[in-house]
């Protein structure tokens, strides 16, 4: 019940405290609005129309990614800026109780992405919105934040013991989209990067979100996203635990 | 004497001591890997919506990454004034302003011309980019003469670095939004009048539209007009930029705001 609480006090404070920084802010609403908008024109100058309301739903998952990065990136950055990092590793509750929920919260906040660029493809486009599975469309959602979270898990354990490691944020945006076909499919991708994409957990979530929009089974797809996402919870765990202990032996947790 | 010593030396400063993603664990994954994975995003994306080929693409996020310096580096270089508590000693001093504000620009107008040539030469080796080897002298030109309306561009945006405390509100946009209006990913001919008039203003569209012509073997002199164009539109960021910097300037002396952070 404590490790309950403990979760969700951490994620509701994180959510609380994203939504006022002005540069979130940007990354969940104004970022992905520009890329529905871009995308919008792109498949309209390519003459496939069918195709706008994949637009407008994969612009979002694009800025859910963004955002999950972003404040996966800068949680550990913050904490060491504020000067609790140290305080919250010295505290009883292991780290990684602390850092998943606040990797969580920035992957909730891509729900403001998806909700802005289908919005804007309705009120600005007239794209109609009509999903095919409404339930796993939003079953679908849910698990792949969940997934994104983790995986901000994996990816925001590193900056305990690098301080660099934030550069990785600024570089990891393209990539993730081009590996979990988030708007360009797989197919068209070398075959080898195929099995790069499978071990990503988006990859299978936005599968899962897409078949609940326009059509198809998403519950295969939902569970591969959920096996993945158990994975990273455990290799998360592993990997804040070995990295906290270097970054106590190397005293570089107070270093900004 | 005294202001080419600002310019070039304090230039040279600003850069070394502000640009915070000079060392290679930053400047290898932010300004070369991530720029190169966006040409690559963009000419897969091309591919699948069946509008251009991926020479299109390359050229033109080859040329805008560019802004990841001019539009970003400038911003820290002036932004960057503020979080380290110098801008008010630096504006206290005597020194020529336009000396000081472009003496920042110039290292970066340099930086994004490197970060260009990284995202051409992925293009060239990773995709179906295949300009003959004449075009390189002109696109060069092409790229450089863009890079540094760009960085105009960034002049303007980094002189709200001066009156707002989080300047990158302000750059994140600016970078997205060059993607949209500047004719990098979708034809100009495929937008709203009103986004075409907006990106004819722009930085680096017309630079992106004469780099196209060259990548597709046109000699310079046949695009001459529209790197003209290019040369004119970045000189009124520039001028703009200094209009807007000396007006924040002296809002911040006004408003004694030149110390928040």
């Amino acid at each position: 019940m404590r490790v309950v609480r403990l979760v969700v006090v951490t994620w509701w404070l994180q959510l609380k405290q994203s939504m006022k920084a002005g540069i979130f802010v940007f990354t969940a609403l104004i970022e992905p609005l520009i890329f529905a908008t871009l995308a919008y024109y792109l498949f309209k100058a390519g003459r496939e129309p069918g195709t706008l309301l994949y637009a407008a739903l994969s612009a979002g998952l694009m800025g859910i990614w963004s955002v999950t990065l972003f404040g996966a990136g800068g949680a550990i950055n913050y904490q060491r800026w504020q000067g609790v990092l140290e305080p919250l590793i010295a505290a009883p509750p292991p780290y990684v109780l602390i850092l998943f929920p606040q990797t969580l919260a920035a992957s909730t906040v891509g729900v403001y992405s998806l909700t802005s660029t289908l919005l804007w493809g309705w009120i600005v486009f007239g794209i109609p919105l009509h999903f095919a599975h409404p339930l796993a469309f939003v079953i679908s959602v849910a698990v792949t934040i969940v997934a994104l979270g983790l995986l901000g898990l994996v990816i925001g354990s590193s900056f305990i013991l690098y301080r660099e490691a934030n550069a990785l944020s600024n570089m990891l945006e393209f990539p993730v989209w081009i590996l979990t076909g988030v708007i360009v499919p797989l197919s068209l991708l070398p075959g080898w990067v195929h099995y790069l994409s499978w071990g990503l957990a988006p990859t299978w979530g936005y599968r899962a979100i897409r078949a609940g929009a326009l059509g198809g089974n998403a519950w295969p797809a939902l569970g591969y996203a959920l096996l993945l996402a158990a994975a990273y919870f455990v290799i998360g765990h592993g990997v804040v635990h070995v990295f906290e202990r270097r970054a106590r032996e190397k005293a570089t947790l107070s270093l900004v | 004497m005294s202001s080419l010593r600002v310019f070039f030396i304090g230039g040279l400063l600003s850069y070394r001591a502000l640009f915070s993603w000079q060392s290679p664990a930053y400047y290898i994954p932010t300004m070369l890997l991530g720029p190169a994975f966006q040409v690559l995003f963009f000419a897969y994306l091309g591919r699948f919506s069946h509008v251009e080929d991926d020479a299109f693409f390359v050229v033109g996020n080859a040329i805008q990454v560019s802004a990841m310096a001019g539009v970003f580096g400038v911003s820290m270089a002036i932004g960057g004034e503020r979080w380290t508590q110098t801008l008010a000693p630096l504006l206290a001093t005597p020194a020529n302003r336009l000396a000081l504000f472009l003496g920042r620009a110039l290292p970066l107008i340099v930086n994004g011309f490197i970060v260009s040539a990284f995202g051409f030469l992925v293009g060239r080796l990773l995709l179906n980019y295949h300009p003959p080897l004449s075009s390189v002298p002109p696109m060069a030109l092409i790229v450089l003469v863009s890079t540094a309306s760009c960085t105009g561009f960034g002049l303007v945006v980094g002189a709200f670095g001066l009156r707002f405390r989080d300047v990158f509100i302000f750059a994140n946009p600016a970078y997205f939004l060059m993607l949209l209006f500047c004719g990098v990913n979708v034809p100009l001919s495929a937008l709203p009048h009103w986004m075409q008039i907006v990106g004819s203003c722009m930085p680096l569209t017309h630079g992106i539209a004469a780099g196209r012509h060259v990548a597709a073997g046109a000699s310079l002199a046949s695009v001459s007009t529209l790197v003209w164009k290019e040369a004119l539109i970045g000189a009124c960021w520039f001028l703009s930029a200094y209009v807007l910097l000396r007006f924040f300037e002296a809002e911040g002396r006004r408003r004694a705001s030149l110390e928040f952070v």
